[in-house]
């Protein structure tokens, strides 16, 4: 991912902005241009707390290998991927990080954590973003 | 709208195809299928063409002219199409609506890819680009990862087990054993599957379709020529397309694909049959998940349901709707552009009688192709 | 009086015993753990680093302090380990805390002290009322050679504190420091391990430092050793800090709440400011605290610190020092090797 594209995507890999619509209240993570509910295009940043519960996993043991031109997802391997419902109502696709496998279980409550999430090999720029950890 | 006709069939073996590139492939295919039709190169119109990504398997973009350059279709209008896994199941209907809407009578379809020029890392990461790049694979998302999550849902949902899924590849693999142009040709345990190298909980290296080679071709022509050319047609009856949230994570409901749902609904409502009626069936098996997910979202058993079905032996090749008897994605290779034509060619050599001696009785036929994790899905319905 | 409005802490959960790295190259474990007086310290997981850190401490900062992060005018990352050479941590951790534009970033180096010389700065900014809030931390994810005792110590982690004149919990009334030019311990540009002049360390580097500094503002503060409830030094191991202690004439009763390395190992930038943390999290109003810390090159600045009463209102916001701490889990010396960098 080049410089500009991962600079557009940070207040949502940062802080989890999304978009409010104006006109009849639904919330999308990511931002997006159009209300996927009603249509409209006036919608708001809105950011996400960063509460959610696990809807679905699974425990992956070959990741997409990166090297200094791609994109090198930073990982442990295996690792932890998860559908995550947020306390707001939309959901996304994170790592969960800081646990052992067997400790992921649908419907456990996580947090989200900022971490590294990819680099463009050692000379190119890091990538930050969301994952997430079992929250007590 | 005019009704059309399929007159010609032709395709590569798929595989680990060294030898050819990713134009060797499809005039290939186009050859084999205007010889099958019995035309001449001259009287083709249009051609349509799917391939997910020459750029990024092969630095080679603009393959509409590429292909028809190659195939001496000269200065013939050409188009690629592309939607991931289905973009050939795209290309056909493409090719369906050039000559339904009468713009042109005779038009060749051709599905094509070339995956191991590269390097297999490189090749996920190519894969990964047919789900949300930005939030979904760079987060580490990748197709078993995203096939497994839904797996698990349905396993916790509905009970359904890994050996059910299992059995998908094992059937898959027994049907492919007498298809001549699969990857495959190996018969495989349910034993073999459950030990194979896991790929993301519960996907294992047996219930994923491999990278391949191939290409697969189809000559599309309208009624009235079908008739003035005295040509054994097989008619498509039924085309239906739709497309859903890219991100698996933004579906309203993850366990079924509503894409395939749209795009079947509007298949049977125009071919005037519904899911009973389907007597054979090609169906997207990119996992053997996914599988189990179309008979149900394609409505031959209840939503839940697929596992015990399959269990049954209700979709082997003699039971009640006999899925993916060229072998499947899983078997038969899963080229991505290719497959979408791919799963014509058999459906259409089989109802036509150009394969001797497999469900011999069917006249109603269906293919489903699905892009990513469900963002597309195609539907054509065929009819002898 | 301007001081501390809120401080927040980031261990990483990951441990190496001090036998895991001893079995590596066949050392005596049992005389390096006494030698050092550690057991065990904390190691980054494979997606974290220096920047990653600091917005975890920051964001449990911010909690504490109840500040929005727009009203912070300024920030300050001292560490060894800035991710990069050339790109400010301050900017990604401002752009992470959703500070938005308004505020002044740099990022700090002075080896183990850079983190209280961040402090030094920003209180000179709320002091002189040129700013408002400002928030400095000191973060690491240490590096040392495969081989070199230093692998025993080098640990990650670091802390937070928001510095403001409102609601201040902790109330910093004076700093000075002692420094020169002394080369003990030092990296390089392009190295990836620092280098260190073996013993040379000792006498001439850590313990004059931490004395001179010590003594100095004992001396412009008017105040001797039993004056404090508590003492935190830089704890490069555990042997140093107590020593240091004994020499200027602090108990083991106002050194051990803030003595964190033989559990943690040395998070270098982060590991007077760790100290200080713990400190905070247990101090009760009224109490005074003795911070003296020491960087490698050579410095060590000294703040004489009261609690006041505002603490017991913030205390419970965000997670302690101790908790980070008790989250742990171990890991074998391969997976210290992925995690540090050292095999890639």
């Amino acid at each position: 991912m080049t410089s500009a594209k991962i600079w557009r995507k940070m207040p949502e890999y940062y802080e989890l902005v999304g978009k409010e619509c104006e006109k009849c209240g639904a919330l999308f993570f990511p931002a997006r241009p159009i209300c996927k509910k009603c249509g409209s295009s006036k919608l708001q940043d809105h950011k996400l707390e960063g509460q959610g519960v696990i809807k679905t996993f699974t425990i992956i043991r070959t990741p997409i290998a990166g090297d200094d031109v791609l994109e090198k997802i930073i990982c442990e391997i295996p690792y932890a991927l998860a559908i995550v419902q947020l306390s707001e109502g939309p959901c996304l696709t994170a790592q969960i990080v800081d646990c052992e496998a067997d400790e992921v279980v649908i419907g456990k409550n996580v947090e989200v954590v900022f971490r590294k999430v990819f680099e463009s090999g050692r000379k190119g720029a890091i990538c930050y973003g969301y994952k997430f950890r079992l929250s007590e | 709208m005019r009704d059309v006709a399929v007159i010609g069939v032709g395709a590569t073996k798929f595989g680990q195809l060294w030898d050819n590139g990713l134009q060797d492939l499809a005039t290939s295919a186009i050859n084999l299928s205007l010889n099958d039709a019995r035309i001449s190169r001259d009287s083709v119109q249009s051609l349509y063409v799917g391939s997910m990504s020459g750029g990024l398997f092969s630095s080679q973009e603009h393959l509409g002219s590429l292909f028809a350059d190659w195939a001496g279709l000269k200065n013939v209008p050409a188009t690629r199409v592309e939607g991931a896994c289905a973009s050939g199941g795209l290309a056909l209907r493409q090719a369906y609506i050039d000559v339904a809407s009468g713009m042109h009578d005779v038009v060749v379809v051709v599905g094509a890819e070339k995956m191991t020029d590269i390097s297999g890392a490189a090749v996920t990461r190519a894969l990964s680009t047919a789900a949300s790049y930005e939030n979904e694979a760079v987060f580490g998302a990748t197709f078993p990862g995203l096939y497994a999550m839904i797996a698990r849902m349905h396993m916790e949902k509905f009970g359904t087990t890994e050996e059910q899924m299992a059995l998908v590849a094992v059937k898959n693999h027994q049907n492919a054993l007498s298809n001549p142009y699969a990857q495959f040709h190996r018969q495989i345990t349910m034993e073999d599957v459950l030990r194979s190298t896991k790929l993301a909980d519960p996907i294992k290296l047996l219930d994923a379709s491999p990278i391949s080679d191939g290409a697969a071709a189809l000559i599309l022509v309208s009624k009235d020529y079908a008739q003035k050319n005295s040509v054994e047609p097989v008619w498509i009856a039924g085309s239906g397309c739709a497309t859903d949230t890219i991100s698996l994570h933004d579906r309203d409901d993850m366990l079924t694909l509503k894409a395939t749902v749209l795009a079947a609904k509007q298949a049977y409502q125009q071919a005037g049959v519904g899911p009973g009626d389907v007597q054979i069936a090609e169906v997207h098996d990119c996992f053997t998940i996914a599988e189990l997910l179309a008979i149900e979202d394609l409505g031959f058993v209840e939503k839940g349901k697929s596992g015990p079905f399959v269990q049954a032996g209700n979709t082997d090749i003699t039971g009640k709707i006999p899925i993916n008897v060229s072998g499947g994605l899983k078997a038969k290779g899963h080229p991505i552009g290719a497959t979408g034509v791919m799963q014509a060619v058999e459906i259409v050599s089989i109802l036509s009688g150009r394969t001797k001696g497999k469900c011999i009785n069917a006249e109603i036929g269906l293919t489903h192709n699905i892009g990513g994790s469900g963002g597309t899905a195609v539907v054509h319905i065929f009819k002898k | 009086m301007a001081g501390i409005v809120g401080w927040g802490c980031y261990i990483p959960r990951n441990r190496i015993r001090v036998e895991e790295v001893a079995n590596s190259s066949s050392a005596d474990a049992e005389k390096i753990k006494s030698g050092l007086k550690v057991i065990e310290k904390s190691v980054p997981g494979i997606d974290e680093d220096t920047i990653t850190i600091s917005v975890e401490a920051a964001r449990n900062a911010i909690k504490v302090a109840g500040i929005k992060p727009d009203t912070l005018d300024a920030l300050y990352i001292g560490s060894e380990s800035h991710p990069y050479a050339v790109k400010p941590t301050g900017t990604v951790l401002a752009e992470a805390l959703g500070v938005g534009n308004k505020y002044t970033t740099a990022d700090f180096e002075f080896a183990c002290k850079a983190g209280t010389a961040a402090i030094q700065v920003g209180l000179a900014w709320i002091k002189s009322g040129m700013a408002k809030l400002v928030l400095v931390g000191g973060c690491d994810t240490a590096q040392a050679s495969p081989g070199d005792p230093l692998e025993y110590t080098a640990a990650a982690g670091g802390a937070v504190f928001i510095l403001g004149l409102d609601n201040v919990v902790a109330q910093i009334n004076h700093t000075v420091s002692f420094t020169s030019d002394t080369p003990d311990f030092w990296r390089r540009e392009h190295e990836k391990y620092p280098s260190h002049a073996g013993a040379f360390t000792g006498q001439p580097a850590y313990y004059k430092h931490i004395i001179n500094a010590t003594k100095m503002l004992l001396g412009e503060v008017g105040k001797s050793s039993d004056d404090y409830d508590y003492v935190v030094f830089h704890q490069p191991n555990g042997k140093f800090p107590e020593r240091v202690a004994k020499v200027l004439g602090f108990t083991k009763k106002q050194y051990a709440p803030g003595l964190l390395v033989d559990r943690i190992g040395n998070t270098y930038s982060g590991a007077s400011m760790l100290g200080l943390s713990a400190v905070l999290d247990v101090a009760k109003p009224g109490e005074s605290i003795l911070v003296t810390s020491y960087g490698s090159g050579a410095g060590s600045d000294s703040f004489d610190i009261v609690v006041t009463d505002e603490i017991e209102k913030v205390r419970s916001r965000a997670r302690t020092v101790e908790s980070y701490i008790q989250n742990k889990i171990y890991i074998s010396y391969t997976d210290y090797l992925k995690n540090t960098g050292v095999l890639e």
